[in-house]
C-alpha cells in the first residue's frame, strides 16, 4: 500500500519535487544543530545587520571573504580585497544537543575567529540568520505536522461518528463546530492563548500553540467528514455491508472512513501551511514562540523594523521565502497525493 | 407447501413535512396494504414505474426500511421486528443484488477483500487459505477469472461489476436473493448475460428470487409469478404468462403497451 503510494508519487514530477523539497526541509530541521555553523543565541554586536558573506575558491579551498564595517549607522560592510578565511569542515564549535539527546560540538562547517560565516547575513544583534532559520524550521514545520495530525484525528473521529450515528451526537458535534467557526479566528486564537498560557510552563509554548491551532482547526475537517459519511452511508456498497450483517464499527472503519481518506489526505496536506502561518501570526504578534528560541514567524516579526526596509536588509526576510516555499511544496504535494491515494486515478502499467 | 416469503398487509408511509415548524402536512404511501407470497425456488417478478414502491418492498425484506404496518415473514418467522443477533441468521439467508454496479462495490477494496468480507462475517471459522479458495470459486461461478481477486472495482466494466455483486450475494450461500433492478443499468447485450447467469445460479443452488424490474420483457423471461405495483398498491398478480398475455388491470395493460416493439 505504502509502496504503491510511493510509486504513483514517483510518476508525478511536481509531487516528487515537492516531496523531495519537504524531505530536505524536514531533514534540515531535524539536523539543524549539526548543519548550522553556530548556535541561534550566539551574538556578535560588532557585526549587526551583516550582509551574506561571499564564498570564494582560493588556494584550492572554499573560503569566506573578510569584511570591514564602513558605516555603523547604516550598517554598511565592504569586503576586504583578496582576504579570505578557509572553511573548516566537521570542526568544533559551540556545543549542542542533537535530537535533544546526543551532545556534540561538531558542526558541518565553521570558520576561524576573525572571519565570520553568515550564509544569510546577521540580524540586529549579529546572530546568524541561517542558523536561526534552521532552528526555526524545526519549530515552524513541526507545528504544521503535529497540528495537522491532531486536527485530522479529531476531525475524522468526531465528524465520522457524527455522520454515522446521527441524532443527538450529530447535533451536539455540529453545534460545537458552528460555534467554533462563528467566532472570528484571530480573537479565538488570542483568547485561547490567554486562557491556556497559565496551564503550560513557558518552555512548552510549542505544545501550547499546537493545542490552540488544533482546537480551532478540527471544526472544518469534522464538518466535511460528516458530510462525506452522510452521503456515503446511503451508497449501495454500504447498504450491502449492512445487509451482510457487518458490525457498525467495522462498517465505519473499513468502509466509510477509508473512503474519506483521499479528501482527508489532500485537506491535511493543504492545511499544513495554515498551521505554519498560524504559528507565524502568533509569533509575529509576540504571542507565539519566545526568544531565545527561534521560529520563522518570530524572525519575520523581528524583521518588521522600518530600518530593514529602508536599508534593504533583504536577508532578514528569508524566513518569509522559506514559508512561501514550504506552502507551495505542501500544496503541490497535496495535489499529487490526491491522485495517488485514489485507486481510480492510479496510472496504468501496474 | 407453505411459501418461503409471506408479506401481509404491508404498508410503508413517509411523512411529508413542510413549513417553518416542520409539521407533518401529508404522507407518501410508498407501499399501501400489499400482500404477496413467494414460493421456495420460484421467482416473483415485481414490476411498476419509478416510484411505485418496488425498491421499498425489497428494502423492507432486508430490513433497510421498517414498515409502518403489516408484516413480512420468512420461512414462517416474522422478520420485520427482529434485531441484532436474532436478525443475524436471516442476514445469511437473504441477500440482495443492487441496481447500480458502479456504486455497489467499495472502490478502495480489492475484489478479493470485498468477496472475503461476507465469509468473515458468516463463516468466522474459515481459514484464510480456505477463504481465498472460496473467493476464487465464487469468481468462477459468476464467470470471472479467479486472478481478478487482486484488482480494484474500477478496473471492471458494468457487467463484470454486476457479476461481482452477484458473487458477493452468493458468498454466504443464501436461499433468497432480492434482485433490485439488476440489469437496468447495463447494456442490452450484457443484460441478457446477467439474466441468464442469475437463472443458471437459481437452478444450481435452488434459489428463490424477488426480481424487481421495470422492463416487462425481462420480467416475463425470468419470472414464474408477476406482481404489478402502482403507487404503492398491488394492482395485479398472477403467473407470468397470464399477466403478460392477458392483463386484466388497465395499468398493466398500459405498462405492456408502453413496451417498445421492434
Amino acid at each position: 500500500m505504502v509502496a504503491d503510494l510511493f510509486q504513483s508519487l514517483l510518476r508525478r514530477p511536481a509531487g516528487l519535487v515537492s516531496a523531495i523539497l519537504l524531505i530536505l526541509l524536514y531533514g534540515a530541521a531535524a539536523l539543524a544543530p549539526f548543519l548550522a555553523p553556530t548556535i541561534p543565541s550566539a551574538q556578535d554586536l560588532n557585526r549587526t545587520y551583516h550582509p551574506p558573506t561571499t564564498l570564494v575558491w582560493q588556494e584550492g579551498r572554499l573560503c569566506v571573504r573578510l569584511y570591514r564595517l564602513v558605516d555603523p549607522s547604516t550598517a554598511t560592510y565592504e569586503p576586504l580585497p583578496g582576504q579570505a578565511a578557509p572553511l573548516r569542515w566537521f570542526s568544533e564549535g559551540p556545543p549542542y544537543k542533537l535530537f535533544g539527546l546526543i551532545t556534540s560540538k561538531t558542526h558541518l562547517v565553521t570558520v576561524e575567529s576573525p572571519a565570520a560565516l553568515y550564509l544569510l547575513g546577521s540580524d540586529a544583534t549579529g546572530r546568524d540568520v541561517f542558523t536561526r532559520l534552521l532552528y526555526g524550521a524545526g519549530i515552524s514545520l513541526g507545528i504544521g505536522i503535529v497540528g495537522v495530525f491532531l486536527t485530522s484525528l479529531l476531525g475524522l473521529t468526531i465528524g465520522g461518528l457524527a455522520g454515522y450515528l446521527g441524532g443527538w451526537a450529530d447535533s451536539l458535534a455540529m453545534r460545537l463546530t458552528e460555534f467554533l467557526m462563528a467566532v472570528p479566528g484571530l480573537y479565538l486564537l488570542l483568547a485561547l492563548r490567554a486562557a491556556l498560557s497559565s496551564r503550560f510552563p513557558s518552555d512548552a509554548t510549542f505544545l501550547l500553540i499546537v493545542v490552540i491551532l488544533s482546537a480551532l482547526g478540527w471544526a472544518g475537517t469534522a464538518r466535511v467528514v460528516r458530510g462525506l459519511v452522510l452521503s456515503l452511508r446511503e451508497r449501495p456498497f454500504i447498504l450491502a455491508t449492512n445487509i451482510l450483517g457487518q458490525r457498525p464499527t467495522v462498517i465505519l472503519f473499513r468502509h466509510l472512513l477509508p473512503n474519506t481518506f483521499s479528501y482527508l489526505v489532500v485537506a491535511a496536506t493543504l492545511s499544513v501551511p495554515g498551521y505554519i502561518l498560524g504559528e507565524a501570526a502568533l509569533s509575529f504578534l509576540g504571542l507565539g514562540i519566545q526568544e531565545p528560541s527561534s521560529s520563522w514567524g518570530l524572525m519575520l516579526g523581528q524583521a518588521q523594523d522600518i530600518k530593514i526596509f529602508m536599508l534593504n536588509f533583504w536577508w532578514l526576510l528569508t524566513p518569509g521565502a522559506a514559508i512561501i516555499l514550504t506552502v507551495i511544496a505542501f500544496n503541490l504535494l497535496g495535489d499529487a497525493l490526491r491522485d495517488a491515494v485514489d485507486p481510480r486515478f492510479r496510472l496504468p502499467g501496474r | 407447501m407453505p411459501s418461503l416469503v409471506e408479506i401481509r398487509n404491508l404498508s410503508v408511509h413517509f411523512p411529508v413535512k413542510s413549513g417553518l415548524l416542520q409539521r407533518q402536512t401529508g404522507v407518501v404511501k410508498a407501499l399501501d396494504d400489499v400482500s404477496l407470497k413467494i414460493d421456495k425456488g420460484s421467482t416473483l417478478g415485481l414490476v411498476g414505474e419509478s416510484g411505485s414502491g418496488k425498491t421499498t418492498l425489497g428494502r423492507v425484506l432486508v430490513r433497510l426500511q421498517n414498515p409502518t404496518s403489516g408484516s413480512a415473514s420468512y420461512d414462517g418467522q416474522e422478520i420485520t421486528s427482529l434485531d441484532g443477533s436474532a436478525l443475524r441468521p436471516y442476514r445469511k439467508r437473504i441477500q440482495m443484488v443492487f441496481q447500480d454496479p458502479y456504486n455497489s462495490l467499495n472502490p478502495r477494496l480489492r475484489i478479493g477483500t470485498i468477496l472475503a468480507e461476507p465469509l468473515e462475517i458468516h463463516f468466522p471459522k474459515m481459514s484464510a487459505s480456505d477463504r481465498s479458495a472460496r473467493v476464487a470459486e465464487l469468481l468462477k461461478l459468476v464467470g470471472l477469472d479467479p486472478a481478478h481477486a487482486r484488482r480494484f472495482p474500477h478496473e471492471f466494466s458494468g457487467g463484470q461489476r454486476q457479476r461481482i455483486g452477484i458473487a458477493r450475494a452468493l458468498a454466504v450461500e443464501p436461499e433468497f436473493i432480492i434482485c433490485d433492478e439488476p440489469v437496468s443499468a447495463l447494456d442490452v447485450s450484457v443484460q441478457a448475460q446477467i439474466v441468464n447467469l442469475l437463472m443458471d445460479l437459481q437452478d444450481q443452488f435452488d434459489l428463490t428470487y424477488l426480481f424487481i424490474a421495470h422492463d416487462l420483457a425481462v420480467i416475463e423471461h425470468v419470472s414464474d409469478q408477476v406482481a404489478v405495483l402502482e403507487h404503492g398498491k398491488l394492482v395485479e398478480e398472477g403467473s407470468a404468462e397470464t399477466i403478460t398475455r392477458h392483463p386484466s388491470h388497465p395499468y398493466t395493460q398500459r405498462l405492456l403497451a408502453s413496451v417498445p416493439a421492434l
